[in-house]
């Protein structure tokens, strides 16, 4: 087994008994990149003999000052500022930039002694649900190569899935780390709206961002949320609800857990061998003593809507900001300041990224703003309160991440519409606020298949608790990619 | 609410800032117009008297001691600026030439 298939349990032990050095950890996690990033294409930019710097330093503390994940390599996706280290939210317009403080997420996987390895693809701004928005490279499914990995944390999930990272860090606005962590067979965690500080994550839409772990296994996922959660100064959103100690909850026993699962989740666009690993695996909940009652959630059809003209708003007005002045891309050639804003704009952003820019603009100006901006918050509300009313009677509501495994490179790309289907299961849960994890449940001809563990706000430790003994009880968290020769 | 129209798009390029070409006029005409359509399945719902959400935490006010701190250093905050003179910021001439 090599070094990067391991836990991060049984990297501490390794490194306690001295089987290897953290200096051989971040060595080989390069040498893996060096193997596999040609096809996989993950990351944007290594960090690579800063971070072997600081594992040589490292080296040097003693085993009682080390905490979990103390030396242990990780991946960032590209819209969390690191200091020193290009931030470019996969766009041109923010080619070249460097940051000049680090995120409070950073910050705190610093002090926990993590190594950051690089940065990670994603779709431009995180708009996208494939990764191929981004202007720099078409990351790959390490699963197989010629389709997506998803997004907009396609490079997160895809790094972690390649056995080049152990952890990752991504965000989700609409699905942005369970769509990819469920295309690519790892763990990924959405945490509740204001869980974990936005400090520092490049805003997209910033009633629905939030940052969240990926990582191979559910005890590591728990591991690296509980380091970066907590309320924080420099996010007025970030709650000030104490964080428990996850991992010392996950013993495996849900017996009496009630989990709802909605009509609604295995209907109409659902795949079959997407409905059939979700049936499946709630026999394996019903197996561990938890009772499993079907439930509706009425509005969840306009969610999709909803979402796009929320999110669309938010980010016009959050990318107001990539003007050419301060930072990033400047136009060229240009006659005055408006020609140099407008320029800048149309040379700097995707398609992707205008159409949303120019979706927010339309909802927001007068004459529409109240048929389509406050129309979509007051559906946001009934939304809202489907979730609040099933969780009055349910711990916990269980569906599919996705409605099917992972597309091909380029199928969708050229349909707005197309593509914002494969988020129907993942958006409701960023309009209600609520956290949810995607775990491996399944493969479809050697595609993986995520299930879907949504919880009450807060309450992220049900969702690891039901999610843990569930993996304690398959085995498909197991199974790795066929890279590399592996 | 009707299907967008180029002048409509044209309009809010402007507002957005965004220069567009009139092949770009064209197909964001037509992907916006699907965009809009679709989402006016919304009205199929009643929402009289339904408060709008913005924000799902119950937080209202966050406040905290006034109390000065220490900004950035000017030299960090010029990093990334493509031209700078003397600590301000250059940009090409706001009034057209004649």
């Amino acid at each position: 087994m090599t070094l990067l298939e391991r836990s991060s349990k049984e990297l501490q032990e390794g490194l306690h008994k001295g089987e290897f050095k953290l200096v051989d950890l971040i060595n080989e996690t390069y040498q893996r990149i060096e193997e596999v990033d040609g096809d996989v294409q993950a990351f944007l930019a290594l960090n690579k003999e800063k971070a072997l710097e600081e594992a040589k330093e490292k080296d040097q503390v003693p085993p009682n000052e080390r905490g979990p994940l103390f030396g242990l390599p990780i991946g960032i996706k590209d819209n969390i500022v690191t200091e020193g280290l290009e931030t470019t939210c996969a766009s041109k317009i923010l080619k070249g930039f460097i940051p000049i403080y680090d995120a409070t997420v950073i910050k705190k996987i610093k002090e926990a002694g993590m190594i950051i390895v690089g940065k990670l693809n994603m779709d431009e701004f995180a708009m996208g649900s494939s990764t191929e928005t981004s202007y720099y490279k078409k990351t790959k499914n390490p699963w197989d190569l010629e389709r997506v990995p998803g997004g907009s944390s396609g490079g997160s999930a895809a790094s972690v899935a390649a056995g080049e990272v152990p952890f990752a860090l991504g965000t989700d606005t609409g699905g942005s780390i369970r769509q990819p962590a469920a295309f690519c067979g790892v763990v990924g965690m959405k945490p509740t709206y204001g869980r974990v500080s936005r400090f520092g994550a490049v805003a997209f839409a910033s009633s629905l961002d939030q940052i969240g772990p990926i990582t191979r296994n559910v005890y590591d996922n728990a591991l690296l949320l509980e380091v970066i959660a907590g309320v924080d100064p420099n996010d007025s959103t970030s709650a000030d609800v104490p964080v428990p100690n996850y991992v010392s909850k996950l013993d495996g026993n849900i017996q009496g857990l009630r989990i709802a699962v909605p009509k609604e989740f295995l209907g109409e666009g659902v795949g079959e061998s997407v409905r059939q690993s979700v049936l499946d695996a709630l026999e394996v909940f019903k197996s561990l003593g938890a009772t499993v009652e079907e439930v509706s959630l009425p509005h969840s059809k306009y969610a999709l809507a909803t979402y796009y003209i929320l999110s669309s708003s938010e980010a016009s007005s959050n990318l107001a900001r990539y003007d050419g002045i301060r930072y990033g891309f400047r136009a060229e050639g240009v006659k005055n300041l408006m020609d140099l804003y407008k320029q800048t704009r149309a040379q700097g952003f995707g398609d992707e990224v205008k159409r949303r820019i120019m979706l927010g603009t339309y909802s927001l100006s007068a004459g529409t703003y109240d048929a389509y901006y406050k129309k979509a918050q007051q559906v946001r509300t009934l939304i809202k309160q489907d979730y609040d009313k099933v969780f009055e009677d349910y711990d916990v509501i269980v569906g599919p991440t996705t409605p099917s495994p992972a597309f091909k490179l380029g199928e969708k790309i050229d349909d707005p519409l197309t593509m914002y289907a494969n988020d129907i299961l993942t958006i409701p849960i960023n309009l209600a606020g609520v956290p949810a994890i995607s775990i491996p449940c399944g493969f479809d001809n050697g595609l993986p298949l995520g299930l879907q563990i949504i919880g009450k706000h807060f309450d992220e430790e049900t969702v690891y608790r039901a999610a843990y003994a569930f993996e304690q009880a398959t085995d498909f968290h197991k199974q790795t990619p066929g890279l590399g020769g592996k | 609410m009707t299907k967008l129209t180029k002048e409509e798009v044209k309009h809010v390029a402007h507002l957005a800032r965004l220069a567009l070409t009139d092949e770009e006029v064209e197909k964001f005409t037509e992907q916006l117009g699907a965009i809009t359509e679709y989402v006016q399945t919304l009205n199929e719902l009643d929402t009289t008297n339904v408060e709008p959400t913005s924000h799902v935490l119950p937080i209202v006010n966050v406040m905290r001691e006034d109390v000065a701190e220490k900004g950035l250093d000017l030299e960090k905050v010029l990093l990334n600026v493509k031209e700078h003179e003397n600590g301000l910021v250059k940009v090409p001439p706001i009034l057209e030439e004649e």
